[in-house]
């Protein structure tokens, strides 16, 4: 099976009409003895039929972003303020019945472990059955013709729609829930870590199907990962996260060639290359921080190699004023006290 | 150059199916290779090909069901007396993967580094501190004396895995296994923790990486064996095996990691895993799968076979048998 498909973007990033558009989103952890931000002031937009990749290390708030827009955050995460907009709508504002409908058929989800999404004594054709009649009258006989089209779909006998899920392998099983995610013709899918749990050869499989897939049916895709160098491969455009924050966006190809946050750069430098020559890669000195007492100003300014004593003033707004995300290029946003235009 | 630790022919067969269908997995098939002193080996595969099984059979965590382990030229494998166990992991020391499982919450660093110096004999209570101290900088954690007297949850995962290495190096090993020892640690912290094992060269440690990730395999490693359903398929120097793989299996590893300097380039991928072999029939374990298999690829098990200097590769098309294959010379 050789997939094949075009190295540039099909999407133009500004061009496309926003499927779903974050304005100043908060989202807090609440409890009785502490609040944690976790997603703190994000604003970012997916254009119909777009792959944006979302990267950061656990706990900057990539999933908690991702539950948000999908609206399944539960207690004691809510959001705080801001806007969660689909098709212009805002989605935070709707009640449970309207986001029943909303979830699956306008915005669907992949997580991580495709072994905990699926129900382990029910046969997979059962699951899809269930899942299409939650939203459609249909026969279940015709649920189960669809359900074997989404198999072919991904690739998977449409036999299989017996099998348990004990009886399929990893990939096959993640492909399953792919194809669930696609079967009420989704405008968005979020995929958090849809491949972190799986073999490089079989990560890399599925990725391919997904940008085939993707190409196919014009869905948009927010691909969450730690995996930036995956992400530089697969998404058009990529949202660096850090501590709660976007700190950089931009496209991928800009930001492969041109990064400009000291995270993202200290993040391109901690995957060693696996061509070229080898040199000793540093990393980023100490750990991501706890969102419960992030750092003041900017809250990657402990850790950053350019927050010095040097140059005073600069010192004094790192450390007392946090960055906000400016344009510097066309489509290339960074928050950064040292980076201008 | 003398090895340290030599494995050889070393097999582990473990029973499945139950009564009604017994069969055997073969979770090691037939791997041979050695151990350097200053060296990092790496033993590169995918889930369930059988790279943690060696590591636990070179630990003494399990019984081989046929070949050798030998340690200074003696085999440990069958040790029996309880002296000779507790000499060889003296010498033969382990990092986990898992930094917040592999630490006891209810000690402190300093206790969980005296641990390994008392039972082995090294210093007692009164002379394990200075002891200590050395170790925590050894492993970069400064200053060490506050470092020492905090509890695992004090720290964070870069931070445990470092007390994790120090407590491997504690009993001054001559070989250490890291099974993943960055897995599951955030991205901006592993290469702290890949520096850190190359720093560790300098003690004349041999060290074996256990790892699925090649680009990190390459970073640190001096050596590469790929493990393929139980079989050690290719093994040369990281740099040439990653560069020029023999393999057909390699190969493809390779072409699927992602890698941050090129687009998704669109490779070939045959369905199949690499999961070790229950009843292994005849041939090539990776046949269905190979772009390049021919006839003989069917019936004939392919062996390890020298192709270029330091190149050793099981495959019939790329590395075809000679006159002397590895089983002609087994302590070649």
């Amino acid at each position: 099976m050789t997939l094949a498909f075009s190295v540039t973007p099909d999407v133009p990033a500004e061009s496309a009409t926003p499927v779903v558009e974050l304005e100043n989103l908060v989202v807090d952890y609440v409890t009785r003895t502490r609040t944690t931000r976790a997603v703190d002031g994000v604003s970012l937009s997916i254009g119909a039929g777009e792959i944006v990749g979302l990267a950061g290390e656990s706990g900057c708030g990539k999933s908690t972003l991702g539950n948000a827009v999908m609206q399944i955050l539960r207690p004691p995460a809510q959001v705080t303020s801001g806007r969660v907009l689909f098709a212009g709508e805002n989605i935070v504002e709707r009640r449970r019945e309207e986001l029943r409908k909303f979830r699956w058929r306008n915005v669907s989800m992949v997580f991580q472990s495709a072994m905990n999404s699926l129900n382990p004594v029910m046969r997979t054709g059962d699951q899809f059955v269930d899942m299409i009649r939650a939203h459609e009258r249909v026969s279940k006989h015709e649920a189960l013709s669809r359900a074997g089209d989404l198999l072919d779909l991904v690739g998977i006998d449409r036999r299989r729609l017996r099998a348990y899920p004990h009886e399929l392998s990893g990939g096959m099983r993640q492909r399953v829930v792919i194809a669930m995610a696609l079967a009420l013709r989704p405008e968005l899918v979020i995929m958090d870590e849809p491949t972190t749990a799986l073999d490089v050869v079989v990560q890399r499989e599925i990725l391919q199907q997904i940008r085939e897939l993707q190409r196919e049916l014009g869905f948009a895709v927010l691909f969450i990962t730690h995996d930036l160098s995956l992400l530089l491969e697969l998404a058009h455009r990529v949202a660096i996260m850090y501590a709660g924050e976007i700190v950089e966006e931009a496209t991928a190809a800009q930001l492969r060639d041109d990064p400009r946050h000291p995270y993202t750069v200290g993040l391109l430098g901690s995957f060693p290359p696996l061509r070229g020559p080898i040199e000793r890669l540093s990393g980023i000195p100490g750990a991501p921080p706890d969102l419960g007492a992030p750092p003041s100003g900017c809250r990657f300014h402990p850790r950053c190699p350019y927050c010095t004593r040097d140059d005073q003033a600069l010192y004094a707004r790192q450390v007392g004023e946090r960055p906000l995300l400016r344009v510097i290029d066309a489509g290339h946003r960074v928050a950064c006290h040292r980076v201008t235009a | 150059m003398t090895a340290i630790l030599e494995v050889r022919s070393l097999s582990k067969q473990f029973r499945t199916g139950g009564m009604l269908h017994p069969s055997r997995l073969h979770a090691v098939d037939d791997v041979t290779f050695a151990l350097q002193p200053g060296r990092i080996t790496a033993l590169a595969g995918e889930s369930g090909s059988g790279k943690s099984t060696v590591a636990r059979l070179l630990l003494r965590l399990l019984t081989p069901t046929s070949g050798e382990v030998l340690f200074e030229g003696r085999d440990v494998a069958r040790d029996r007396r309880r002296r000779d166990v507790l000499r060889y992991r003296k010498q033969v020391q382990m990092i986990f993967q898992d930094p917040f499982g592999s630490l006891n919450p209810a000690k402190t660093v300093r206790a969980h580094l005296e641990r390994p110096l008392r039972i082995h004999g090294i210093a007692g209570r009164s002379d394990a501190k200075p002891r200590v101290d050395t170790l925590l900088e050894t492993v970069g954690l400064v200053p060490a004396a506050t470092v020492a007297d905090k509890y695992p949850h004090e720290l964070s995962g870069g931070q445990r895995q470092r007390v994790a290495i120090a407590r491997a190096l504690a009993a001054s090993p001559k070989v250490v296994i890291a099974d993943e020892p960055i897995s599951m640690l955030d991205v901006s912290i592993r290469i702290g923790i890949l520096n850190l094992m190359r720093d560790l060269k300098e003690l004349e440690i041999a060290f074996l990486y256990v790892t699925h990730d090649l680009a990190s395999a390459r970073y640190v490693a001096d050596d590469i064996l790929v493990m393929y359903a139980g079989q050690i398929v290719e093994q040369g120097p990281v740099d040439e095996v990653l560069a020029n793989p023999l393999h057909p299996y390699t190969r493809l590893l390779i072409a699927s990691v992602p890698d941050g300097a090129r687009t998704l380039e669109p490779i070939e991928i045959r369905k199949g895993t690499a999961a070790a072999a229950v009843d292994p029939p005849p041939g090539c374990r990776f046949v269905d799968r190979c772009p390049l298999a021919i006839d003989i690829c069917r019936r004939e098990t392919p062996v390890l076979v020298e192709a270029e200097p330091n190149r050793i590769a099981r495959c019939h098309v790329t590395a075809p048998r000679q006159r002397e294959d590895l089983h002609a010379q087994p302590a070649a």
